[in-house]
């Protein structure tokens, strides 16, 4: 029998909040995470404006030993770690070095490359003629698997332990591999979840292409504008979010504390055809993708409360509204809410579909819609289809059972989750 | 270099690779870096790193495989050091 799939922890390393508490507060408050770079500018980037969690190095020494921390030079393994270990305990597991194999454990942990700074660093060893200096440390934080590698070890997980990596939709994608995993019963938890690196040699590609905005140099936290008439492209950020799937008869063994439910959810690909490209989606398909979403978690459209959207400040977002709007067959007054955390942590690639994801769960748990900032002027193309009282400007507390969440990547990938409150 | 000397900066070298304390504090040039230290053999390479560093030497191939106690740790270091 195909078990039913819930949501016992969360973790989440995010540019306006680290850990579950500081997160919830900064969401509900409308709390800007973006920040100036100077660094940037002397790079000679376009934009120099960015979102980085803040981690002290106090908060490291908390959860690496001094050896780890040793030639570390790989940002999205300590944010993915961070979140990880954060879901694992908040799940009511403890973390010991000595326990014992659990082989019905295991992690889907996704990114989109891995330790770009310290890939440089072997670079320029490499290019010196000094190969032999990269030491022990170079692989496993370059490798896509390093985080999912450091994370079972550290946990101890004896299920499959792997990482996923499909663009900005790979936090996404994590969750519903894990979902799928459990739903199947070949696993009975499943810590999923997905970090991004921080800083230029990340960003650089993406600056180069003019999609993040240059206009806000000055104004960093005005920067990121989710459906805003005056989007001028997204902010780069970074972070991780974490969380653990398990099935609901483990989570009532355990007698844990259920966040959500996740009822389903669709991942698929627009082949780069109907004005697809790499860079561009497929309308159909990221349509396709979210009707095979609903008609897997076998609800109707109408009984979803709100909408967490990819919306990263683009031209693109109207087009988003627009595939909602026909996939779920409501505009006007009868469309969900929707909100876009890009606005408070800009976009954090790999890492969005998971850190949005935790977002969307502390709304089901607590009954609550987070604000979209910089959207005081609405996109004319978007009030075209939908309401503009829909799009909730300032902290609405509400209880809401259905949340709808997709993502969506380069290489037109898609993928949506249906989440819902847990009521038994 | 005296010896003892020596061993007081092998010591501080290995120290952030140990896993084993009691055989740390007991460290004598019979001890072997993987057995009794329980030092990861992936991060063997990075304490020659360091020895290289700490000595101002080059550690060779066919030393390195040597360098699993304090003893040959010790030989080698000494040779290179005369070589200089």
């Amino acid at each position: 029998m195909e078990k039913r799939v819930v949501i016992t922890g969360l973790g989440v390393v995010a540019p306006n909040g680290v850990g579950i508490p500081e997160f919830t507060e900064a969401i509900k408050s409308g709390k800007s995470g973006i920040r100036f770079f100077q660094e940037l500018q002397d790079l000679n980037f376009s934009c120099c404006i960015g979102g980085i969690p803040d981690i002290s190095e106090t908060l490291k020494s908390a959860y690496f030993t001094p050896l780890q921390l040793r030639n570390f030079n790989s940002s999205g393994i300590l944010y993915g770690c961070i979140a990880g270990m954060d879901a694992w305990k908040d799940a009511g597991f403890t973390i010991d070095a000595s326990s014992e194999l659990d082989f019905d454990s295991g992690t889907i942990f996704g990114t989109g490359t891995s330790g770009v700074d310290k890939f440089r660093e072997a670079i320029y060893q490499l290019d010196a003629k000094n190969v032999k200096r990269l030491g022990s440390t170079v692989v496993v934080q370059t490798m896509a698997s390093g985080i999912s590698a450091y994370l079972g070890g550290i946990l101890g997980l004896g299920n499959q332990v792997t990482t996923n990596s499909s663009a900005c939709t790979t936090g996404t994608e994590a969750i519903l591999m894990g979902y799928e995993r459990i739903k199947a019963g070949n696993a009975k938890r499943m810590l999923v979840g997905s970090c991004s690196d921080n800083g230029p040699y990340i960003w650089g590609g993406f600056d180069a292409m003019r999609v993040m905005t240059y206009k806000h140099n000055d104004s960093p936290e005005k920067g990121s504008r989710p459906m805003s008439a005056t989007a001028s492209g997204f902010v780069p950020g970074s972070g991780a979010g974490a969380m653990v799937l398990e099935s609901l008869e483990s989570a009532e063994e355990r007698g844990a504390t259920i966040y959500a439910e996740i009822l389903g959810g669709a991942v698929n690909s627009g082949g780069q055809r109907n004005g697809g490209t790499l860079t561009a989606p497929n309308p159909v398909a990221v349509q396709h993708c979210i009707t095979s979403a609903i008609e897997n978690s076998g609800i109707n459209a109408d009984e979803i409360d709100a909408i967490n959207g990819h919306l990263t400040a683009t031209s693109k977002d109207a087009l988003e509204i627009e595939n909602w709007a026909t996939a779920l067959g409501r505009k006007g007054p009868d469309f969900p809410y929707v909100n876009s955390l890009k606005s408070m942590v800009g976009h954090c690639l790999a890492a969005a579909g998971s850190i949005e994801s935790v977002a969307v769960i502390l709304q089901l748990k607590e009954g609550f819609l987070f604000p979209n900032i910089n959207c005081e002027d609405v996109d004319p193309t978007i009030l075209a289809i939908i309401d503009e009282e829909k799009i909730p400007k300032k902290l609405i507390n509400s209880p809401l059972n259905i949340i709808a969440k997709a993502s969506f990547g380069f290489g037109d990938v898609n993928g949506c989750v249906i989440f819902k409150k847990y009521n038994h | 270099m005296e010896k003892e000397a020596l061993i007081t900066a092998l010591k501080k070298i290995v120290k952030p690779y140990i896993q084993d304390e009691e055989a740390f504090e007991n460290l004598s040039e019979n001890t072997d870096f993987i057995k009794d230290l329980k030092i990861n053999s992936a991060n063997l390479v990075d304490v020659i790193l360091d020895v290289e560093d700490t000595f101002d030497i080059i550690v060779d191939n066919e030393s390195m495989e040597k360098m699993l106690t304090v003893k040959a740790a010790l030989e080698i270091i000494t040779t290179k050091l005369s070589e200089k």
